[in-house]
Parts: structure tokens; C-alpha cells; sequence
């Protein structure tokens, strides 16, 4: 029972049998968070870094949670307020961190690739919070964990991903995933927020209706509209997005049947996502934050465990 | 190989074992069973089986404890997760835990800090059908044993149940 990997990069470099037992670890985890004491002394002796380069609420706190339930020993590290202000190299800073003993690096980065170059020139365990616009594999399995938690599996299931699709990892790393654990994927959105050849390239639909993603999809995962990561206007005003793009109550209530609706958050209410259709019952928003704990504890836990296997 | 225990002779020691938890725990009253995954669960299932011939079903509380997290030995290997399930407070209960072999006592050891990380039970119990005496890295013992054997350390006890391994028997290999 281990992972085919050392590091979480991304889903890419994932097996599905991986993704199964991170999955299915999650489980044995979330049964630990219901406990009257919620934690258990698992990573004692580990020390993990969390280094975020780039601003994270959910993603920062739930990693910080999985560590602590975990009762590994934590360090938190941000770009502002640092050395790396003072213009440290990223292996410079990494590297001074490391010689301190630290056995796990979690981090984020707003530049596509910074955990992958880490990886050929540290000795320690990465997981990806987010990488730019490639992958945030935790996520994307967080994703995984509430639809399996919600309709029983993946293989066969109708997902919709609605949104800014080019600028988002999270939107990558669950195209990466819901293929390899053989789930449908129809991507929705403007025509300039969708990469043009991500149909071959992926095989997946793409649909520029809403309505029409929306009535085919047994789940509708809605992405942030990331305007830091725009650099020039790609549709013409928030208003117009959200006329032709936004997802709420009356829209949902017309479909022809009950659909599953999920958002990795921060949600920019009234813009992709009307509060009627967040805080409705077929809302699991909640619930991928939940499992978001449990799902990263299971990534922990696996990269560690026989990490120093004789 | 060396037959330890055959399929009668097992009937018997499990008969003989339950009936002795029942006699110094009358009609089960304020006592919890809880047996230890993975393979103290065939054991304790046949305890919990004789028992319900014995006392009314729903007195029984029965769980079990998976206790992975718990072990001290995570950086070298992982181990098959198994489900636990103890779907009652065991707080300021009696607690008898339940497993097929102790050897070195590293198991129990682990089962305690998890069971604690349930509540605080009054009183904690262990029951094994095969105690490997002589073998303990830790001290701890057990209070009530279906067979005490001696072993040495190269040695193997294997517990065979008729639902996961096609027959019952106990055999030192």
C-alpha cells in the first residue's frame, strides 16, 4: 500500500489505482474528524512546511488543519514578510528552510511549475497547493471525494465545468482526474475563457450554452472568474458573464432533473454563482471544505508513511 | 506445523472465554466490547455470536477499532486501512477489547491511545485467544487468554477462520 509517486505535482502524474487509495484513506479520515478528540498522533515526528507565495484562505487553513489532526509539527511560511522579499531565490529559500530538518514542503505559487522545479533539486515530500494556471491536485481530489461522497462513484458520471477554464488549475487538475477515474467532463463557458484545442486534447465536450451543459450534467462544478489572472479583458463586463453564465435558483429549478452543484471557492456571489444557488440544498460547497481536511490528511499521511522504509 | 487449536477445540475455548466474560460482567451492564481490525474482528464477531445465544441483543454493544494511526512504526511502511466503528460513548464504561494473537503487546499498546481518544472508560479489559507468553516488548498482559502457548521469535501463530480463510484452526508454524 503506497502511492507510485514521492510527490503530489499534480493528477497528472497520478495513477488511478493512487487515486483510489487517496480516496479511500480520505474515508478512514473523515471517520477520524467525527471523533470527540479529533486527532491522532500519526506524523509525530514529521515537520511539515507550508510555504505559500500566493494568498489562500481555505486551501492554507485546511492544509494547516490536516497537519495539525495529524499532529505533525508545522511551520507557515508567506512570501510578504519574508526574505523572498528581500529577493531570495525560491531553492534559497527552500533549501535554508530544509537544512533545519524538515521533512514535507506544501506549497503555492503564482508561477505554473515552481513545485515541479523544487522537486529535481529538494530531497523533501511536495504537495502542490496550487501551482499558477497547471494544477492544485488537492482540490481536484476534494472534488472527487464529495461527488463519490454524493452519487456513490465517478466512473460514468456527467460533470460540468463551468467558467473561467483557462486560467484554472483547479479546472485542470479535475479535467486530469474525472478522465482517469473514467467520469464524462463538458466544459462551459465563454469562448474566450476556454483553451482552444482542450477537446482534443483532453477528450472531453465543450458547450458554450449553459443551459444545455447544465440539463447533460449530473454535477456542476462553477469556477471562480479569476480576474488576477487576467491581463485583458476576456468578456466584456461582470454583468454580461453573469447573464449568460451565471448559475442560480430559477435556472437550476428549470432543468429536467436535480443536479449537484460545487465550487472551489472564494465564490464571487452574484457573479458566476447567485447566493439562491450556493446556499440551496443542491449546494455541496460546504461539504468540499469539510472533506477538503480529511482528503489532505490522506495526502499526508501516504506521502510520509514509509518515507524512511529501510 | 503444529495444530495449536482445531475446529472443535476452538468452538470450545470460545465458548469457554465468553461464558467467563459473562460471569464477571453480569447481563453486560455498562460494558462494551470492541474488537481490533483487522483480524481480531473474526474473533470477537464469534464472541459477540455466542453472547447474543446468551443475554437479550440489544444489552451487547459491540464495536471495532482500527488502530493504524496509532501505530508507531508509520515511517517505515504503511498498513491497509480498516474501518472503525464505535457507535456508542464508551465514556465510564467497562471496555473489553478483543484480538486473536498478543504477541509483543505493540498492537495493544496502539489500541489503548486510540480507545482513549474515544473517552475515558472506566475500565479496559483485554481478551486474546492466543497469548505468545514470554514474547512481550511492552508490559502488558492479558486478562483473559483462550490458550497461553510458548514460541519462539522465527516462529509464526497463524488463526485460520471458515469465513475468510476456509476452515477453523489455530496452527505455530
Amino acid at each position: 500500500m503506497q502511492l507510485s509517486t514521492k510527490h503530489l505535482l499534480g493528477i497528472r502524474d497520478l495513477q488511478p489505482d493512487d487515486i483510489q487509495l487517496i480516496l479511500d484513506t480520505a474515508t478512514q479520515f473523515k471517520e477520524v474528524l467525527q471523533r470527540p478528540i479529533k486527532k491522532v498522533p500519526t506524523l509525530r515526528d514529521v515537520t511539515i512546511v507550508n510555504l505559500f507565495y500566493e494568498n489562500s484562505t481555505r486551501t492554507r487553513i485546511s492544509f494547516e488543519l490536516a497537519e495539525k489532526r495529524l499532529s505533525a509539527d508545522t511551520i507557515n511560511f508567506t512570501a510578504s514578510g519574508s526574505s523572498a522579499a528581500k529577493g531570495e531565490t525560491l531553492l534559497d529559500t527552500v533549501n535554508n528552510i530544509l537544512s533545519m530538518k524538515v521533512d514535507m514542503v506544501v506549497m503555492r505559487h503564482s508561477a505554473s511549475g515552481a513545485p515541479h522545479f523544487l522537486a529535481k533539486h529538494i530531497p523533501a515530500a511536495i504537495v502542490n497547493a496550487g501551482d499558477g494556471i497547471n494544477e492544485h491536485p488537492t482540490q481536484a481530489l476534494l472534488d472527487a471525494f464529495s461527488i463519490r461522497e454524493r452519487l456513490g462513484s465517478l466512473a460514468g458520471k456527467k460533470v460540468a465545468i463551468i467558467g473561467d477554464i483557462m486560467h484554472s488549475r483547479v479546472a485542470l487538475s479535475n479535467i486530469w482526474l474525472l478522465k482517469k477515474m473514467g467520469a464524462e467532463v463538458t466544459l462551459a463557458g465563454p469562448p474566450t475563457l476556454i483553451p482552444v484545442h482542450i477537446r482534443e486534447a483532453f477528450d472531453v465536450r465543450v458547450e458554450y450554452n449553459l443551459r444545455a451543459a447544465l440539463e447533460w450534467c449530473d454535477v456542476a462544478n462553477v469556477l471562480r472568474i479569476q480576474l488576477e489572472r487576467q491581463n485583458q479583458p476576456l468578456f466584456s463586463s461582470l454583468r454580461e458573464y453573469s447573464l449568460a453564465y451565471g448559475v442560480n435558483k430559477r435556472l437550476l429549478d428549470s432543468l429536467s432533473k436535480e443536479i449537484v452543484i460545487m465550487h472551489p471557492g472564494p465564490i464571487n456571489r452574484g457573479v458566476e454563482l447567485d447566493s439562491d444557488a450556493a446556499d440551496s440544498k443542491q449546494s455541496i460547497i460546504l461539504h468540499q471544505v469539510e472533506n477538503g481536511v480529511a482528503v489532505r490528511m490522506a495526502v499526508l499521511y501516504l506521502l510520509a508513511g514509509g518515507s524512511t522504509k529501510p | 506445523m503444529k495444530i495449536i487449536l482445531n475446529e472443535q477445540q476452538l468452538a470450545i475455548t470460545i465458548q469457554r472465554l465468553t461464558h467467563q466474560l459473562l460471569e464477571n460482567h453480569i447481563s453486560l451492564e455498562n460494558t462494551v466490547l470492541i474488537g481490533i481490525q483487522p483480524r481480531g474482528i473474526y474473533f470477537s464477531d464469534r464472541i459477540v455470536q455466542q453472547l447474543r445465544t446468551l443475554v437479550a441483543p440489544d444489552a451487547i454493544h459491540y464495536g471495532k477499532l482500527d488502530i493504524t494511526f496509532y501505530r508507531d512504526d508509520v515511517r517505515t511502511g504503511l498498513h491497509e486501512l480498516n474501518k472503525t466503528e464505535i457507535p456508542f460513548s464508551i465514556e465510564n464504561k467497562n471496555v473489553i477489547l478483543i484480538d486473536d494473537v498478543l504477541w509483543t503487546g505493540r498492537t495493544i499498546r496502539a489500541a489503548l491511545d486510540a480507545l482513549l481518544d474515544f473517552g475515558r472508560p472506566a475500565k479496559v479489559e483485554l481478551c486474546v485467544l492466543i497469548d505468545r507468553r514470554f514474547s512481550r516488548q511492552l508490559p502488558i498482559q492479558a486478562d483473559w487468554v483462550g490458550r497461553p502457548i510458548d514460541s519462539i521469535i522465527t516462529q509464526k501463530v497463524k488463526v485460520y477462520w471458515q469465513e475468510k480463510d476456509g476452515k477453523d484452526e489455530v496452527a505455530l508454524l
